[in-house]
């Protein structure tokens, strides 16, 4: 129902400018109080002392990396199986959202793994998964940048996004297929997160923060790609009168 | 079934014909794999011990070089339209290309590697797995490369495109095939590898058709 209702533009648009300041505010607290519990309240490891820090900023990106890939794909399948006219805004303006956060995973886990493991980048099945995502944002960018015409580029992207998703769960359970040097999941895990509370509740609240970052973002981003394709059609119409 | 093998039979008769086919991409594997020794020294224990991973890689770039020849030449002379027009469902049309693309280059290719090996030093025991391996992940090679050629068929410049897209998909054939051409290997492990190459070979052979199909329609309207 609300997914018709919000398949006319305008009414999408106004129900955005309406959530967008609640949605930077909530971000922002979450964010205040999240970033507290990580660099101030919480322990250090007792083998990892403060570097454990980085696990606030880098576990919480590579939730929303997945996250968003999972967003993309979805959106793409609506969008082919409904025609829903911004699910495809949705999908191509996600993907550089979720790119930037899986570089971030990339990045800040390779600033933990100097200290830790003694090497910036190590190839095993965790880290070359979340690699290979990468790429497949870059390349789904790729092919949104390379066809001109923008209803073809919507159609074949999609078809790009979804192939492209048999590599989340890949991810996912990359640390529990293979022996990895990964730690294996120790929040979303059937028998209750092992991780300790006081660590615990600054990484949900950081991954909320997160979360609320990126509906945030993408609320805006979809705004300013809605408002570009109206300015495509009005320069086309222009032409047209000439 | 007696119109997607003429297809098939169609499409290999083209790829024997025209030249610049299987017989370039066997060129271009032979040139990766002679460069190679070339760039990284004669040292005989150390190109053994590549030697697989170094034969994988050369046949996934010649496969994917060999890409764009599955749909380009007939979608530029409007052979593909007709195809959408005709009795057999345009899935079938792109699993038949598939086929033949595999048949033509990816195939030819696998059972050239272990007679290239020899330029590389390669193991007398690693002959036999690394070609049951690479015969068996030839297949999703093909298939996922024409998901690639179809997807990336009416722009002008797609070569880089393609290997953009589809090589981070050629990475489970990769490291599944490299386990299985490993000689030293418990035996246990290198049937389990090969049984995973072979679901990965199953499930692209599925799923391609249906996404290469959905991609060359969005072009051909």
């Amino acid at each position: 129902m609300t997914m018709q209702y919000l398949a006319n533009p305008t009414r999408f648009l106004r129900l955005a400018n309406a959530l967008l300041p609640y949605l930077w505010a909530l971000t922002a607290g979450l964010l205040v109080i999240g970033l507290y519990g990580a660099l101030v309240s919480s322990p250090p490891d007792y083998q990892q002392g403060e570097t454990v820090r980085i696990m606030y900023v880098h576990v919480p990106a590579a939730w929303m990396a997945l996250f968003v890939y999972s967003v993309m794909a979805l959106a793409s399948a609506v969008a082919l199986i409904f025609r829903h006219p911004l699910a495809d805004v949705a999908a191509k303006t996600a993907a550089p959202l979720g790119a930037a956060f899986c570089f971030l995973a990339l990045a800040t886990g390779s600033l933990w793994g100097k200290p830790m493991w003694g090497a910036w980048w190590v190839w095993d099945a965790r880290l070359a998964s979340m690699f290979v995502l990468m790429l497949l944002y870059l390349g789904y960018m790729a092919i949104w940048a390379a066809i001109e015409e923008p209803h073809r580029a919507a159609m074949v992207a999609r078809i790009v996004a979804l192939v492209g998703f048999i590599n989340v769960p890949i991810v996912k359970f990359s640390v529990d297929w293979w022996n990895s040097l990964h730690q294996p999941a120790s929040v979303f895990r059937m028998d209750g997160p092992t991780i300790a509370a006081p660590m615990l509740w600054p990484l949900l609240v950081m991954g909320l923060a997160y979360t609320f970052l990126f509906l945030s973002l993408h609320l805006v981003a979809m705004r300013a790609e809605i408002a570009a394709r109206k300015i495509r059609q009005i320069q086309i119409a222009e032409i047209g009168e000439r | 079934m007696s119109l997607i093998l003429a297809l098939i039979r169609r499409d290999l008769m083209l790829s024997i014909r025209q030249g610049g086919g299987a017989g370039t991409a066997l060129g271009f594997f032979l040139t990766v794999v002679v460069l190679l020794p070339i760039g990284i020294g004669p040292d005989q224990a150390l190109l053994a011990r590549i030697a697989p991973g170094a034969l994988w890689i050369a046949l996934l770039l010649s496969v994917l070089l060999s890409a764009d020849r599955i749909f380009q030449q007939d979608y530029e002379d409007g052979s593909l339209d007709i195809m959408t027009m005709g009795p057999v469902p345009f899935e079938m049309v792109a699993l038949a290309k598939a086929v033949a693309h595999w048949l033509s280059t990816s195939l030819p290719l696998a059972i050239a590697a272990p007679i290239l090996g020899f330029l590389v030093n390669l193991e007398a025991a690693a002959v036999l797995p690394l070609t049951l391996a690479m015969a068996l992940g030839s297949i999703a090679l093909s298939f996922l490369a024409s998901i690639g050629a179809a997807v990336t068929v009416g722009l002008r410049r797609g070569g880089l495109l393609v290997s953009v897209l589809v090589l981070p998909l050629y990475v489970p054939v990769l490291i599944f095939g490299l386990s299985a051409s490993d000689p030293g290997a418990a035996p246990g492990l290198t049937f389990a590898a090969l049984l995973i190459l072979a679901a990965i070979a199953l499930v692209s052979l599925v799923l391609s058709p249906l996404a290469a199909a959905a991609a060359l329609r969005a072009y051909l309207r």
